[in-house]
């Protein structure tokens, strides 16, 4: 399934688009860097996908998923799994009932949920930690435990935002390949918004620069602006 | 632009249902009835009122009532009792917070301020009456050093000037405002403000007056006038503390609404637009105030002058509140005091015999307004709490801010002076059949009960990290789930809070209890202040002390449940304290 | 009107069918919930109420809910607001404990349930020819509009401990404040007991106490009856409480000033209470009652039903039941409430007379010899026109 945007762009109201319109295609188990400067919108556009754009912000193009316009549905119908840099674990919830809030509804009964569970915290190197409180696990367990939960959602496309800014270099690597392994085996198309260059050469999806979505970026052209 | 080849989406706001929902029912349960009771008070204030057959327009009423004896002294007395608790309270409050801000955290001071914000305007008056009366518990701690064989004779409450009240409205007022300005400042970045303006060469006091608080007013503008509209409207304090020969307006107002003399409802009525012109005369003033202190404090600012120290000042201040809080303290220790007493004569310092007697009767009368006031509490605070809840649900939904007109209108039962709409009310829902019911009491207290949850909720619920809720909606969680799974457990404690300002806040109704009730429903307060005109300060001291338990109860169980719930949740222990 | 007022007498002539009547009455009132609004400061009271409606509820299946009243105008305004709603059937106030000037206002507007005094089968136990006490309000003619419940006289207390000898007469006060400025006060005269302590010394110093029976309608009149009363309190007034610049705001309030020694004087319209106050721990044991000599002014308290009121049958079981002897005789007891009755020992059988003698005394409960004689309310007109005056010269 290929996430597609056409000419899509956002104006809020009133004044001028955030950013001129992209145009890309991610293919399945690919993943898309966006860059450019802090303040252009790359969040807004991860927004205008994940249907969380705040009232006043009109968007235009088109977004699509396999065969469905996602600018039609809910957020919470786009199957569009969203990933921050500091993992937003639901504070409330342990560590296992963060990864069963995200656990599709198909799972049917309590044992076999709790199991899918168990198994997505082991994949994790969470094993044991299911009654935890999510603020005593050390930033990349967090990482981890957030990555599991959108992936037990079963989403059919992945937003990353600036997902390992948080994470210290050594952890960051290995964050990094433990996510991207799993689009990979997924299947399923990611867009990664990002500051940091390393992130986007870990990939070999395309590379947009925000403030030229025309012009398909070579990573050495933007070290060499940075 | 080329926008013929786009498809052009505006994302479909959600929740249009629920906004109409909340739009129809603030409509309709706010703001038609407040109109609608003005307008019935505005006819008889100008003579019409058909029911004791007078139906012509003429300004007989208000001539009526401006030749009553004392009218004039009463205004006065409003005035000087109003406008200086309230400007007396925000000197303090501000004095207070330059002096003590960063050595104090936020969590720390709120505990501090809770039992006092929590205590019953009426049962504070009544611990004041007995602490400060001239035969009161300070004269007697003083007795022994002055030598008075009995009471001075100085009228230390109830006093011509009405000075007592002024403590009164202050030991209520001044935590208050300290609270809205506390909240207001973790919107500021005070720290690296005053860091700057001191590098400048500026006092600390001078900091706040030039830098600080102009950032502070706009955010502290509102509670400012909601504490002004109250001041010179109060009733409850102004019976039990205010001047009596003549009182102030307010109380005035109650003795010709409720005199035998039928006719005397319409200068009652004329009176109460008199009320609700001076309500509105000292908001033009406030709002004067303020131009014209921009423009001074222009001038002074670009003056660049680093004026004298203002720590004396600030020193004062404080050192007053703390007087003002040890007094509140008393008063509400007092109240205890009293009714464990059987015989507590002047000069002792404590009662001569204890007694429980007051207690062990729950039948002859507690029982039953503890109950009322329970559940006209938690019905109230249930209502509020919903339709908070659902605007702000609703706001989220529309992922939109509020309007400004939004804003005013949830402050508006707070604004609009009680007595001037709450008897023209009456007399539409006797119209209605409605009178002298629970549902009847339930409705007027949530009107001024759900200003003041929906202002404790809003701000917490906006600094709920947005991302929280992203997540739940891209994992297939849907808008109710995302409410109930996430939102609602993760707001917990700031709920809890609001609801127990809303218990506060219901229990301490007075006026509308009294009107809307038909005064078949007693509560706690209705018969505190009843009481507070009779013999025996032992039962009232224990109808007070349960009128001030009761808000107290509700803050300790906020602060005790979410600690509980969450005692495995580090995550949400910091986000309570913040 | 005539013929109505003759009405309830061609009812006791005929005997059963008033009975039968009264039957009816006792029938539609079982199951009735009667919203009695009555004064609430006083706790005797607040409890003899709550065991009335014990006794109604065995008896006659009437429940009493006492509506706590801070004062009686409140009830009658109610009463006025639902009139001014239309609501003139099913109101919410059933009886009211009423007094002088609220009953003649509601009487004038035609706010009363009646007339029914007649009706009660314990009517017969009071005295109600013309110009019986229990027939005039205030001098109003009662009309069987309201019933009576229970006999009040005004009286003075103190504490015997402080003050050796209380004044002799209204005009000893003002000698006695000059000598003891500041340890005396009277409530509000917006409040009846402030009120009434002014008629006390009008009546004492009026030039021609007779006039005060009729309508204080005479402006020249009024001037010349009351100029002595104010020249008298203006030579009080300086030594009074907080200068005669402040007054407590009813009888409660001042006895509570007694008791925390602010004042020496008080006064209420109960013989019995300061005795009550004395068991109750509400004054010192060395509180007693005092009266000028010449005696002092009485009146009866009474029950009225308001026109609108739901439960009329119900409230005219109560007002039945306060007159049944045993109750009255509970009444006065000083234990319970020591208030006097409003029967006529007359007309009582020899068993309810020995229920009376049998009540127990106490050293602060003053014997009716002691009370001297009972002087008649002045026409209800002067109250008004007496706190009118005394507002305009000293409300400033």
């Amino acid at each position: 399934m290929m996430l597609e945007l056409r000419e899509v762009a956002v104006v809020p109201r009133g004044t001028t688009p955030l950013f001129p319109p992209i145009t890309l295609t991610v293919r399945p188990g690919e993943v898309a860097t966006v860059m450019g400067p802090s303040g252009i919108g790359k969040s807004t556009l991860l927004d205008a996908i994940g249907g969380h754009l705040a009232h006043g912000f009109t968007l235009s193009g088109t977004i699509r998923l396999g065969d469905t316009d996602l600018a039609a549905l809910p957020a919470e119908a786009r199957r569009v799994g969203l990933m921050f840099q500091d993992a937003v674990l639901f504070p409330h919830l342990s560590v296992g009932d963060n990864l069963a809030l995200g656990l599709v509804r198909s799972v049917r009964g309590r044992a076999t949920r709790r199991a899918a569970v168990e198994a997505a915290l082991d994949r994790a190197g969470l094993s044991g930690m299911h009654d935890r409180d999510p603020a005593t696990l050390s930033g990349g367990q967090r990482s981890r435990a957030a990555l599991m939960r959108t992936l037990l959602a079963e989403p059919r496309a992945l937003l990353l935002d600036e997902p390992f800014s948080k994470l210290d270099a050594a952890l960051r690597a290995e964050m990094r390949a433990f996510t991207f392994e799993h689009i990979r085996d997924r299947a399923i198309p990611a867009l990664m918004v990002t500051h940091d260059l390393a992130d986007a050469g870990a990939t070999d999806g395309p590379v947009i620069d925000l403030t030229q979505p025309g012009v398909p970026a070579c990573i050495d052209c933007l070290v060499s602006k940075s | 632009m080329g926008a013929a080849l786009h498809t052009v989406t505006t994302q479909v706001p959600d929740g249009r249902f629920l906004r109409a929902a909340v739009l129809a029912t603030m409509a309709l349960g706010l703001v038609l009835p407040i109109a609608a009771g003005l307008w019935q008070t505005a006819r008889a204030g100008a003579g019409i009122l058909p029911a004791i057959g007078s139906t012509d327009v003429s300004l007989a009423p208000l001539r009526q009532l401006v030749d009553l004896p004392g009218f004039g002294t009463a205004l006065r007395l409003t005035l000087v009792t109003g406008l200086g608790a309230t400007a007396l309270s925000i000197l303090l409050a501000v004095g207070v917070c330059a002096a003590m801000h960063g050595r104090m955290t936020q969590q720390a001071s709120g505990r501090l301020l809770t039992p006092f914000l929590a205590a019953p305007h009426a049962a504070m008056a009544i611990g004041l009456a007995f602490l400060l009366s001239p035969s009161g518990w300070i004269a007697r701690a003083l007795a022994p050093l002055m030598g008075w064989d009995r009471p001075p004779m100085v009228a230390t409450v109830n006093d011509p000037a009405g000075l007592a009240l002024i403590v009164g409205l202050m030991v209520k007022e001044v935590p208050f405002v300290l609270l809205v300005i506390l909240s207001a400042l973790s919107q500021i970045q005070v720290r690296q403000h005053l860091a700057a303006g001191r590098s400048l060469g500026y006092g600390r006091g001078i900091v706040w007056i030039k830098v600080i608080m102009p950032q502070v007013w706009p955010l502290i503008r509102l509670p400012v006038m909601v504490v002004l509209a109250y001041s010179l409207s109060v009733v409850d304090m102004a019976l039990i503390l205010g001047p009596s020969n003549p009182p102030t307006l307010a109380v005035l107002l109650l003795r010709l609404f409720s005199a035998p003399d039928i006719r005397l409802m319409l200068p009652a009525s004329a009176g109460a637009l008199v009320q609700a012109f001076l309500v509105a005369s000292a908001f033009a003033f406030l709002w004067a105030l303020e131009r014209a202190g921009r423009a001074i404090g222009r001038w002074w600012v670009r003056r660049g002058g680093r004026g004298l120290s203002a720590e004396p000042g600030l020193w004062l201040a404080t050192a007053l509140s703390a007087l003002l809080f040890a007094v509140g303290a008393l008063a509400m220790l007092s109240l205890l005091g009293w009714s464990l007493a059987w015989r507590w004569p002047w000069p002792g310092l404590l009662p001569e015999s204890w007694s429980l007697r007051a207690w062990s009767s729950p039948g002859s009368g507690w029982a039953e307004a503890l109950s009322n006031t329970l559940v006209l509490a938690a019905a109230t605070t249930a209502l509020s709490l919903t339709l908070a809840i659902s605007w702000l649900e609703g706001e989220d939904r529309a992922r939109r801010g509020r309007a400004g007109w939004a804003e005013a209108l949830i402050y508006l039962p707070l604004l609009v002076p009680q007595i001037g709409f709450l008897f023209g009310l009456n007399v539409l829902f006797l119209r209605l059949g409605l009178s002298g019911g629970y549902l009847a009491v339930i409705w007027a207290q949530a009107l001024f009960v759900f200003p003041y949850v929906m202002i404790a909720l809003s701000d917490p619920w906006r600094a709920l990290d947005p991302r929280l809720v992203r997540v739940a909606g891209s994992l297939g969680a849907g808008p109710w789930r995302r409410l109930f799974t996430v939102k609602l457990p993760v707001l917990l404690t700031p709920l809890l809070t609001a609801a127990a300002i809303g218990i506060a806040v219901s229990v301490a109704q007075y006026l509308p209890t009294l009107f809307m009730g038909a005064g078949r429903i007693a509560t706690l307060t209705t018969e505190a202040v009843t009481l507070s005109s009779s013999s025996d300060r032992r039962v009232t001291g224990v109808y007070a002390t349960l009128q001030a338990g009761l808000p107290f109860a509700a803050y300790a169980a906020a602060f005790l449940i979410p600690a509980l719930l969450h005692r495995n949740r580090r995550g949400l222990q910091a986000e309570a304290g913040a | 009107m005539r013929l109505i007022s003759l009405l309830p007498i061609l009812a006791a002539l005929a005997g059963t069918p008033a009975l039968a009547d009264w039957q009816d009455t006792v029938d539609t009132a079982r199951g009735q919930t009667v919203y009695w609004n009555a004064w609430g400061g006083d706790d005797r009271t607040n409890a003899f109420i709550a065991w009335v409606g014990k006794r109604t509820e065995e008896r006659y299946g009437v429940s009493i809910e006492h509506v706590r009243l801070s004062d009686t105008a409140e009830a009658v305004t109610r009463v006025i607001s639902e009139r001014a709603a239309g609501q003139d059937t099913g109101g919410s106030v059933d009886l009211i404990w009423i007094n002088g000037p609220n009953f003649l206002a509601m009487k004038e507007q035609d706010l009363l349930f009646g007339p029914f005094v007649e009706d009660l089968p314990n009517a017969a136990y009071v005295d109600l020819s013309p110009g019986a006490p229990a027939a005039l309000d205030f001098t109003v003619p009662v009309e069987g509009m309201e019933s009576p419940w229970r006999l009040a006289r005004f009286v003075f207390n103190y504490d015997s401990a402080r003050v050796n000898a209380p004044p002799r007469s209204m005009v000893g006060f003002s000698d006695w404040a000059a000598a003891n400025p500041g340890r005396f006060t009277h409530p509000d005269p917006s409040n009846f007991m402030g009120a009434t302590f002014l008629k006390q010394a009008l009546i004492e110093l009026a030039t021609d106490p007779a006039a005060l029976q009729e309508p204080a309608t005479d402006d020249a009149a009024f001037v010349g009856q009351t100029a002595p009363l104010w020249a008298w309190y203006d030579a009080l007034r300086p030594n009074m409480w907080r200068g005669g610049a402040a007054f407590p705001e009813n009888q409660s309030v001042q006895q509570q000033l007694l008791n925390d020694g602010e004042v020496d004087i008080s006064m209420s319209f109960d013989p019995a209470s300061t005795a009550a106050a004395i068991a109750q721990g509400l004054l010192p044991e060395t509180a007693r009652v005092f009266v000028p000599e010449g005696g002092t002014i009485g009146n009866v308290s009474f029950v009225a039903i308001p026109y609108n009121a739901a439960n009329a049958e119900g409230a005219q079981v109560v007002a039945n039941v306060l007159l049944d002897p045993e109750v009255q005789a509970r009444m006065q007891n000083i234990e319970v409430l020591g208030s006097f009755s409003v029967l006529d020992s007359a007309r009582l059988d020899p068993q309810a007379r020995t229920a009376f003698d049998a009540l127990p005394t106490a050293p602060a409960l003053p014997t009716l010899e002691e009370l001297g004689p009972t002087l008649p309310e002045p026409h209800a007109s002067w109250m008004t026109r007496l706190t009118e005056e005394w507002a305009r010269r000293y409300t400033r």
